[in-house]
């Protein structure tokens, strides 16, 4: 007993403050979400406590989910993480293939493909806002501009303003945006790579595409997952860029965060709660099998 | 080697992506007004006219009270809907600031709702206000014989600003103001058949306003005051052809309208882009701005079905319960309320008093059409600036119309969409 206080006391004192930390403002806020969410405090009366609360179990969930108006927000946010993550993996990864061998100059496009995930989304939403213009034709502004000056007047097109995929447009300047630092997640893991394991594989015959293949993306195997824990739970939450580029009411490019802002701005606290507590649910499928996978590589 | 690596490289990520998911949410500024000369108000008066209006206002007040502080609490951004995120906190957390701005009428009911105002009726007596301010708006000020608010000016909100010169291209003759929608229609399509952007319009609110102003229109004031109180039918044939004049009048409005705000709409007029907008009368300052004469480079008609009727907005300042220092509070609701304060702010903020008590010789002339009207026309309450309706019922029409003007419901499914909102808004 003595031997475990002593092994484990002082340890346990140092982490104490942040564990306390967590535990009230983390956790202890997620069951205090999970608990309105399950309530029917839809109105400023009863957010403020003037009126009584009463339990209802799954109903906000329920209601929400037969609401036509939120499916399309999760089919929006369903399209735009795999948009998002698809296109910044791929780049990211093509970039930082292209930059792993050691090229003349290549530290330098290495900064520039970096430099745009220093930029707000906030800004950048603002510059894309107008890139991203939907006239066509004579009115035509930004890319739609741009494509008629290139000749490829075919490829104008409403961008976010369209109803089913208008949100893919808006995963272009997250993808922009988020490239540069999935190549350098990527370019660490190349250079994990020793170059004693290369070297062997070529002594063995192997050609330079065997390498890559049967030698080197194996081992990033944690790069890629940690990659796409990071884009896709930055994605799941996405709510700034969205913002700045369209507006809250906008219909064709509604996820759940935008909802959740809506639901507390109308002082209905529940709903808000609720569809924060889908977006918890969403993101843990995707963090838990992860932890998973990264506690049993550990204890392995 | 490799974990160590991977470690690091998760920190930094973890680190990097909270960086990146930190949105900048100004850090609130709390506190203040602990001592009792300083009065804290709240407002989204940040920039422009509306700045300009504060410190014509701040400038009485100092005037009126010189031993109190006036404490700037504006927050900026967003046509006040960041300012209204922080109130409710705020306000939810019991640090009310000792006054706030809000727009008169049912945007009030949530707070009323929540125990968080304070009836200011015994002031309406004390400072002479119920004759200085026309009864219809007394009436619509009033919640259960209480009051909660006290206006310092008013808006119109259903005005047709023209440009005089597109128009005259288009073959129009700007001086004639078309009997009712169906004509005004037939106008905005001869202008677009002239190769001009027939009607601007911006994104979803500035759409709720046109959205309005038709329904205020082709309804007729009683009709559209009914569609509030649930004695009017949202299903039935006259919403129909409201909304089917609405949906005609969108397919002319410009295409990347969700991406402007109404100040670029408005930009279009000026630009010589657009013929027609429908937007509140603040926009009279942007055509001043940019220079334009009155009458000769742009003109105004209220858009109507025959019935004259004021499409009416106000701001007003309120007395928060709990508020740290409620006898400033009433000395700037004094001073908002007084025949100067009122005069000196519509004038720099481009509105008209909400006394008709005033003098009115010093107003422009739009302003001047404006207290006209405002003093003979029905009042209709606006749906886009929270006079008609609390914040969640106009979020779900918001909603309703964006999805409407996106295409993704005909006017059938949008009628049916809206006639479920009030009905479970009232309902609740």
């Amino acid at each position: 007993m003595k031997k475990v206080a002593r092994h484990y006391g002082a340890p346990l004192l140092m982490i104490l403050p942040s564990l306390l930390l967590i535990g009230i403002f983390v956790y202890g806020l997620l069951g205090v979400n999970f608990w309105t969410s399950m309530t029917d405090n839809h109105s400023a009366a009863q957010a403020s406590g003037r009126e009584p609360v009463a339990f209802v179990g799954l109903t906000n969930y329920i209601d929400l989910l037969l609401t036509e108006d939120f499916r399309h927000s999760l089919a929006n946010l369903v399209l735009f993480t795999a948009t998002f993550l698809v296109g910044a993996m791929a780049m990211g990864f093509l970039w930082a293939w292209l930059l792993e061998r050691p090229l003349r100059g290549g530290r330098f496009f290495q900064t520039i493909y970096l430099f745009p995930m220093a930029v707000s989304f906030v800004a950048s939403g603002v510059v894309w806002r107008w890139l991203l213009n939907s006239n066509q034709g004579e009115s035509a502004s930004g890319l739609n501009r741009l494509f008629q000056m290139i000749g490829l007047d075919v490829l104008q097109n409403p961008w976010w303003n369209n109803i089913t995929f208008g949100i893919v447009a808006i995963a272009l300047p997250a993808i922009w945006q988020l490239s540069g630092y999935v190549m350098a997640l990527f370019l660490a893991g190349f250079r994990g790579v020793p170059d004693e394991l290369r070297e062997a594989a070529r002594m063995d015959g192997a050609s330079e595409w065997q390498v890559y293949r049967m030698v080197i993306f194996p081992q990033l195997t944690p790069v890629l997952m940690s990659a796409i824990v990071i884009i896709a739970h930055m994605s799941l939450k996405s709510f700034d860029l969205i913002m700045s580029i369209s507006s809250a009411a906008a219909y064709q490019t509604k996820v759940p965060a935008v909802d959740m802002f809506l639901f507390k701005s109308g002082f209905d606290y529940a709903n808000s709660a609720a569809v924060g507590a889908f977006l918890l649910i969403i993101i843990a499928f995707l963090i838990v099998p992860y932890l998973v996978q990264q506690h049993r590589s550990r204890t392995r | 080697m490799q974990r160590r690596n991977f470690l690091v490289l998760s920190g930094a990520g973890l680190a990097a992506a909270g960086l990146t998911a930190c949105g900048g949410s100004g850090s609130g500024g709390s506190g203040g007004g602990e001592s009792s000369s300083e009065v804290e108000v709240f407002t989204w008066w940040a920039q422009g006219s509306e700045k300009a209006g504060l410190d014509a206002l701040v400038a009485q007040f100092e005037k009126d009270y010189p031993d109190l502080t006036f404490l700037n609490a504006s927050v900026a951004g967003g046509a006040g809907s960041a300012a209204k995120d922080m109130l409710q906190s705020r306000l939810q957390a019991g640090d009310p600031p000792d006054t706030f701005q809000a727009h008169a009428g049912l945007e009030l009911t949530d707070y009323i709702d929540a125990g968080q105002l304070e009836d200011v009726s015994d002031l309406y007596e004390e400072y002479g206000l119920t004759d200085a301010f026309p009864d219809d708006l007394v009436t619509l000020l009033t919640v259960d014989d209480q009051i909660y608010s006290v206006p310092s000016n008013i808006h119109r909100s259903n005005v047709v600003w023209t440009n005089v010169a597109v128009l005259e291209a288009a073959g129009i003759d700007p001086t004639v103001v078309p009997a009712d929608v169906e004509a005004f229609i037939a106008d905005v399509e001869k202008a677009a058949a002239s190769g001009v952007t027939g009607l601007s319009v911006g994104t979803t609110w500035t759409q709720v306003n046109l959205l309005e102003a038709v329904l205020m229109a082709d309804l007729g004031s009683t009709a559209y005051n009914g569609l509030w109180t649930g004695e009017t039918d949202w299903s039935g044939s006259d919403v129909t052809t409201a909304l089917e004049h609405f949906g005609a009048l969108i397919e002319l409005t410009n295409t990347d309208r969700d991406g402007l705000d109404w100040t670029d709409a408005t930009q279009m007029q000026i630009d010589g882009d657009a013929a027609y907008s429908i937007m509140g009368d603040w926009a009279v300052a942007s055509f001043q701005q940019a220079d334009l004469k009155d009458g000769e480079d742009f003109g105004y008609f209220p858009l109507s079905g025959g019935e004259e009727i004021f499409g009416f907005l106000a701001d007003s300042f309120t007395l928060p319960v709990g508020a740290p220092n409620p006898d400033g509070a009433k000395a700037w609701l004094d001073t908002i309320s007084s025949q100067e304060g009122q005069v000196g702010f519509s004038l720099a903020k481009g509105s008209i008093p909400a006394r008709t008590d005033v003098d009115t010789e010093e107003f422009p002339a739009y302003q001047q059409t404006a207290i006209e009207s405002y003093a003979q026309d029905a009042i209709c309450p606006s749906l886009a600036h929270g006079a008609a309706t609390p914040v969640a019922w106009l979020n779900d029409v918001a909603d309703a119309t964006s999805k409407f003007t996106t295409g993704a419901s005909d006017v059938a499914g949008y009628q049916e969409e809206l006639a479920t909102i009030a009905e479970s808004n009232t309902s609740a």
